[in-house]
């Protein structure tokens, strides 16, 4: 243990970056409790980035728990399983969390929640051949649980030429508001640090840090014991400072590491692959139980909401009901926001089904919602103080304004991640980010469009 | 509860609560103890002077608003306000109604509302309009009195800023001449003639504090902009200090204070970049003392940022802040 505490004091401070209020202590001390059994399963056939699944179940067919109703459809995807045992009911469009229509499968449980035949426990998973880790990975459906859902099997196959020598498990949950990490890390250490261990194991590993703000004191407590047990080698906590984007996946290897990924370049550049802390402990629910990805771990949270909590829920749950498991709305809510309040993104209906990358649901009353009109850019550069990304995204949001897109090519846009700091500290509350955004894809379409 | 009454919009969901508004506003309020220090030391008229021309500014904006057919409630952002109150504390106390009311016009309209209202200006309008003045009205705009401190029973009566006799003495081969005799305690507290709101530094540093501690400016403008001032006529100083102004006199007289906190500072006409804010306060400072030692002005401040706010877009160009990921992963090390 002494050994280990010496490792917090290598650690970097990333550029710029943001304190907003955190607001995460109604949740964070919250034990994760399971939802009940949902009477009915939406599960869209696309929770992941990459192609689609296409259905392998037709409607009326009955489904046990784990079975495989998506069958993956191209090199990046992932398959998705049932979450429940029962009838399919539908397979049609339905509201997606990400605010289109997405093809989706609708199961009406059973009420018995029986397994299907999935694959066998196995104690010795540390010892298996890496190529069956990965199958088994791919297989279980799981995918990034940090939010961008990226298919983690793609992950542990980089491109020839790629040698990945470190792992780093993101605990940041810089989010404000969310402690579902959080409550894992204190909850599970075992479960996490073993999943990383399968990691370190499929790609031939030694290094593997687990980087968690320093205001999850008990998570980090409980993950350094977890990480000094037995034989788990190699592995270390690492205490980051608390500040907004801390969990962005190169602001985390630069904290660490003290390395930049270069721009335009992807973590595998400089041999380090990222995962999530839940999704870690999904890979090691999958390869110790042949449990496949069918719930996870989410916080309902906000001042609209009764009853906050932290509970794990099946994939394909409504949130409308996992709201009422919640004690319901406190007051009128005004948004009800899947993912966090910096990049999540705010919800027309309740009928939206909790998927793989769905963090938490946040409400937040009517009354607490300012409406404020954007104005023009007065140029006082706090969007460039806090750009984590070192941008100038005023000037970069000017030129989307003006239609000028192939102009701001010289302020990288494509560097930017999108984490909403210049758009927090904006004094004319611009939407600078949704701005970007548009001249990041006028760009790319003209792109494909030319090549 | 009815679904659709659910509320959409774009990330973030949170945001700080700093605003236009709240800016302009702070910097109007840090500007009370100057405003009140100038009205204490050269009395009513100086009320009246600041008065006419806040009002006169937030009329022009209005007008300026309605013409254009834009949101006319903008106008309690304070950004009117401030100009107009800026404007009024770089005229001379004595100044006539038409000098505030003519300025005041010619700072929004000219200054900011032709390029399409805030953010847009390329030039501080409270200057734009100052400078205006001065090349037009050059006898109005030079009529300084000396101190009559309210309750004092003092009469106004004309007198040369410290500036202005710095340059008398310049101009008649006598050195110093009576810029000599300046008290710089005089100085710091405002005892001294000159405009409204540039004579106190004490009552203008207090105000700037505020605004340091509320981020609204931030030292890199202000810091450099004096530090250029100190150190270029310090080098001048040493060398004959028979014949040039000590820095300490430099940086307490004119409007410097008042400049390189209030108007240099200006977010929409100084640089973005922290590099570039210093490379601006910097140029600011080397033109004020060059205009104040061998220009045809006693004073320089005005005219060295409107040369700053030019060059302001190619500082931008060229000046780039750190940018994530730009080395070839240098560290290389764990």
């Amino acid at each position: 243990m002494v050994g280990l505490d010496n490792a917090d004091k290598k650690v970097t401070d990333f550029l710029g970056g943001i304190h907003p209020p955190y607001e995460k202590r109604d949740t964070e001390g919250l034990r994760i409790e399971k939802a009940p059994l949902p009477e009915r399963v939406i599960v869209p056939l696309s929770q992941h980035i990459g192609s689609p699944c296409s259905p392998v179940v037709k409607v009326g067919d009955h489904v046990r728990k784990g079975d495989k109703i998506g069958e993956t459809s191209g090199v990046v995807s992932s398959p998705v399983h049932a979450s429940v045992s029962g009838r399919v009911t539908a397979i049609a469009p339905f509201p997606h969390p990400n605010g289109r229509d997405v093809l989706s499968i609708v199961i009406e449980s059973d009420g018995k929640d029986e397994w299907g035949d999935g694959p066998p426990e196995r104690k010795d998973y540390l010892r298996l051949d890496p190529g069956l880790l990965k199958e088994i990975i791919l297989e279980a459906g799981i995918v990034g649980l940090g939010g961008a859902a990226f298919p983690t099997y793609v992950k542990l196959n980089p491109p020839k030429g790629k040698k990945i020598d470190t792992i780093i498990l993101n605990g940041a949950e810089c989010e404000p508001y969310l402690t579902a990490d959080h409550r894992i890390m204190a909850e599970r250490p075992h479960e996490v640090v073993e999943g990383l261990r399968i990691l370190m194991k499929i790609l031939g590993v030694d290094k593997g840090y687990i980087g968690v703000e320093e205001n999850k004191p008990d998570a980090i407590l409980n993950l350094k014991k977890a990480a000094s047990n037995g034989s788990a080698t190699g592995v270390q906590v690492k205490k980051l400072p608390a500040k907004y984007p801390q969990g962005g996946e190169k602001q985390l290897i630069k904290a660490i590491l003290n390395r930049e990924v270069p721009s335009g370049g992807l973590p595998m550049d400089l041999g380090v692959l990222v995962q999530n802390v839940g999704t870690a402990m999904m890979v090691y629910r999958a390869a110790r139980f042949g449990r496949p990805l069918i719930e996870r771990v989410i916080t309902i949270t906000g001042k609209g909401i009764k009853r906050p909590r932290n509970l794990e829920v099946r994939i394909g749950t409504r949130i409308s009901e996992v709201i009422k498991e919640c004690g319901g709305f406190s007051g009128v809510p005004g948004k009800v926001i899947i993912g966090g309040p910096m990049m999540g993104m705010a919800q027309y209906t309740l009928d939206v089904p909790v998927v793989k990358g769905t963090t938490g649901i946040i409400v937040l009353p009517k009354d607490s919602i300012v409406f404020e009109e954007d104005r023009a850019c007065i140029r006082c550069g706090m969007c460039v103080k806090v750009c984590p990304m070192g941008l100038i995204p005023n000037m970069i949001s000017i030129y989307s304004e003006l239609k000028q897109f192939d102009d701001a090519v010289q302020y990288r846009p494509f560097d930017c991640i999108e984490c909403g700091c210049c758009a927090y500290v904006c004094p004319s509350k611009r939407p600078l980010v949704q701005l970007i955004r548009h001249l990041k894809s006028e760009l790319s379409t003209k792109r494909s469009m030319a090549g | 509860m009815e679904e659709n009454e659910l509320i959409v919009s774009p990330w973030p969901h949170i945001r700080s609560e700093v605003s236009v508004s709240k800016i302009m506003w702070s910097v109007v309020f840090a500007l009370i103890p100057a405003t009140f220090a100038g009205i204490y030391i050269f009395g009513y008229k100086a009320l009246e002077v600041v008065l006419l021309c806040t009002s006169t500014a937030l009329i022009s904006e209005a007008l300026a608003l309605k013409v254009m057919g834009k949101d006319i409630t903008i106008i309690s952002d304070g950004s009117a306000v401030l100009t107009g109150l800026l404007l009024g504390l770089n005229l001379p106390p004595g100044s006539p109604w038409w000098i505030s009311v003519t300025g005041s016009v010619v700072a929004i309209a000219i200054g900011k509302q032709v390029y399409g209202g805030l953010g847009f200006n390329p030039f501080n309008p409270a200057l734009v309009a100052r400078v205006f003045l001065l090349i037009s009205f050059p006898v109005e705009m030079t009529r300084w009195e000396l101190p009559h401190p309210i309750l004092s029973g003092v009469d106004a009566v004309s007198g040369a800023t410290p500036l202005g006799a710095l340059q008398m003495g310049r101009l008649t081969g006598k050195g110093l001449g009576d810029a000599a005799n300046l008290n710089l305690m005089d100085a710091f507290i405002g005892n001294i003639g000159g405009s409204i709101g540039e004579i106190s530094a004490a009552a203008l540093l207090l105000g700037a504090i505020y605004l340091l501690y509320k981020g609204y400016i931030t030292w890199h403008i202000p810091v450099s902009m004096i530090a250029a001032v100190f150190i270029f006529s310090g080098i001048f100083w040493v060398i004959d200090p028979a014949r040039y102004a000590s820095p300490s006199f430099h940086i307490l007289t004119g409007g410097l204070i008042l400049g390189a906190f209030y108007m240099a500072t200006d977010m929409v006409t100084s640089p973005i970049t922290t590099k570039g804010q210093l490379m601006f306060g910097i140029g600011c400072g080397l033109l004020t003392i060059i205009i104040r030692m061998w220009g045809g002005y006693p004073e320089g401040v005005s005219f060295s940022i409107l040369l700053m706010n030019a060059l302001t877009p190619l500082i931008d160009k060229y000046v780039r802040p750190s940018h994530f990921g730009a080395k070839k992963d240098a560290a290389g090390t764990i």
